[in-house]
């Protein structure tokens, strides 16, 4: 099995783009700039992401998962 | 379109509207680069917003006003409702601002502005420390684009700015993250904008109803990242409408961030201004950003259009003095009034609302009900006392 990379090691968060608004508030508290977000796209930059939880925090929409066993490639 | 612009604004909300259209009035070159395919759409708002907010920057037009406001109710945890009139300095409007915002974006069009949607902006373009232009993304294609100044409207992700070395991301605790639903057959007066507070329906912010005309309303809340830690936004609202409006049809979901805190310490840097959401220009009391959006939008519009003018690259940064002169300042001190007033108890909302309710209905103004508030805090009075005449 391989996993997505973060910064500090394994990613463990993921947005889910299906039930997703694109609104942006975990863009605004993403202290390392690790989200990017188009007009209906939005994925991690994995090697910026330190699984924080910030992000995860401040959706409004439930959207952003934790998954302690990291994110599958 | 050109190679090179004097000015280039990325964002065409209110904010970056008006900085291309104050801008572009002195006859600089400006574009202005939205990222969705509309302007105006979507639309992550409550809507509200003062007559004099409008009246600023575009005559009143009965196309995009769906709601007249002449009354608060603010709805106490127990149900009390506290019922104020405004005096005719603060009457306000629910705006449709899918038509609203691209009206806005038709002024700058008119005082020479260009603007092109779908052009998504991923980086910046540095002559050693200074902005020099973006970098964006369009239909499919990455390209380029030159400027002497970058005005960053890009709303709450305020990505631009960091990219320039400003500190812009926002602590998860001040940002009030929010979700809405544009609703029918929902039975509120025209006239009156409501606000619930409490544990229950919105700790640390508030819940609103604003009513849009036709017994529509716009009805959300906003949750700090701190409160959502626990609990989403979005499960707050799935229960107020499920005690509420439970069979309410409803026309629009959507979500969106307001950043609640003060302006960021730096809005400008050489080659590029912040203005509005990026800038946090937020009244964070209210959760308003429309017209102190469209305030810091004008201003810096103004300043980087005399910088380029005057050959003075280092004029711009006199935008940050500027706007605290105009609002900055005043946005500190709502700051700490909301600290004094979100942290209350559910039992101290009752009691001051029942205090209000004592106030005769005609001698109810803003600054009394929040002097009431803050009745046992007497260091946030003189706060209150700046602001309000009370």
């Amino acid at each position: 099995m391989e996993y997505r990379q973060a910064k500090t090691g394994r990613l463990m968060i993921d947005i889910l783009p299906d039930k997703c608004d694109f609104c942006g508030c975990c863009v605004g508290v993403c202290p390392e700039d690790a989200i990017e977000l188009k007009e209906a796209e939005i994925f991690i930059i994995d090697k910026r992401c330190t699984n924080c939880s910030k992000c995860i925090w401040s959706c409004p929409v439930e959207v952003i998962v934790f998954n302690k066993e990291g994110v599958l490639r | 379109m050109k190679n090179e612009y004097d000015i280039i604004v990325v964002g065409a909300g209110p904010a970056g509207s008006m900085a291309a259209r104050f801008a572009a009035e002195q006859g600089v070159s400006v574009i202005m680069l939205e990222k969705d395919r509309d302007v105006g759409y979507p639309v992550r708002c409550g809507e509200a917003i003062s007559r004099a907010g409008v009246e600023e920057f575009i005559e009143p037009d009965e196309r995009w006003i769906k709601a007249h406001i002449t009354k608060f109710c603010l709805v106490a945890p127990d149900e009390t409702e506290v019922t104020l009139q405004f005096d005719a300095r603060q009457e306000g409007y629910v705006l449709e601002r899918r038509i609203f915002d691209y009206e806005l974006a038709k002024t700058a069009a008119k005082a020479g502005a260009q603007i092109l949607t779908r052009a998504y902006v991923n980086g910046l373009l540095f002559d050693g420390d200074k902005v020099c232009g973006v970098k964006y993304e369009h239909q499919g294609e990455q390209k380029e684009l030159k400027a002497k100044i970058v005005i960053a409207a890009d709303g709450v992700e305020s990505r631009v700015g960091r990219w320039a070395g400003l500190k812009t991301h926002i602590d998860f605790r001040d940002m009030e993250s929010c979700t809405q639903i544009t609703a029918a057959n929902i039975p509120v007066n025209d006239d009156t904008l409501y606000f619930y507070f409490g544990k229950d329906v919105a700790p640390e912010g508030y819940f609103w109803v604003f009513p849009k005309g036709d017994n529509t309303a716009n009805i959300g809340l906003g949750v700090s990242g701190a409160t959502g830690k626990k609990k989403s936004a979005k499960a707050f609202l799935d229960e107020f409408m499920a005690k509420h409006y439970p069979d309410a049809p409803i026309l629009t979901y959507i979500a969106g961030g307001v950043p609640s805190s003060v302006t960021l310490d730096k809005i400008s840097a050489p080659g590029i201004a912040l203005v509005g959401d990026a800038a946090r220009q937020v009244n964070p009391l209210s959760g308003g950003g429309i017209a102190s959006g469209m305030i810091g939008g004008s201003i810096a519009g103004k300043i980087a259009a005399e910088a380029i003018k005057t050959n003075k690259p280092g004029h711009l940064l006199t935008y940050d003095k500027a706007w605290n002169k105009r609002l900055g300042k005043r946005h500190a001190v709502f700051n700490r009034i909301k600290e004094g007033i979100f942290n209350f108890s559910d039992e101290k909302f009752n009691k001051i609302a029942r205090s209000i309710n004592k106030i005769p209905y005609e001698k109810r103004t803003l600054g009394k009900v929040f002097t009431t508030a803050l009745i046992n805090q007497p260091s946030l009075l003189v706060d209150v006392a700046k602001v309000f005449v009370v």
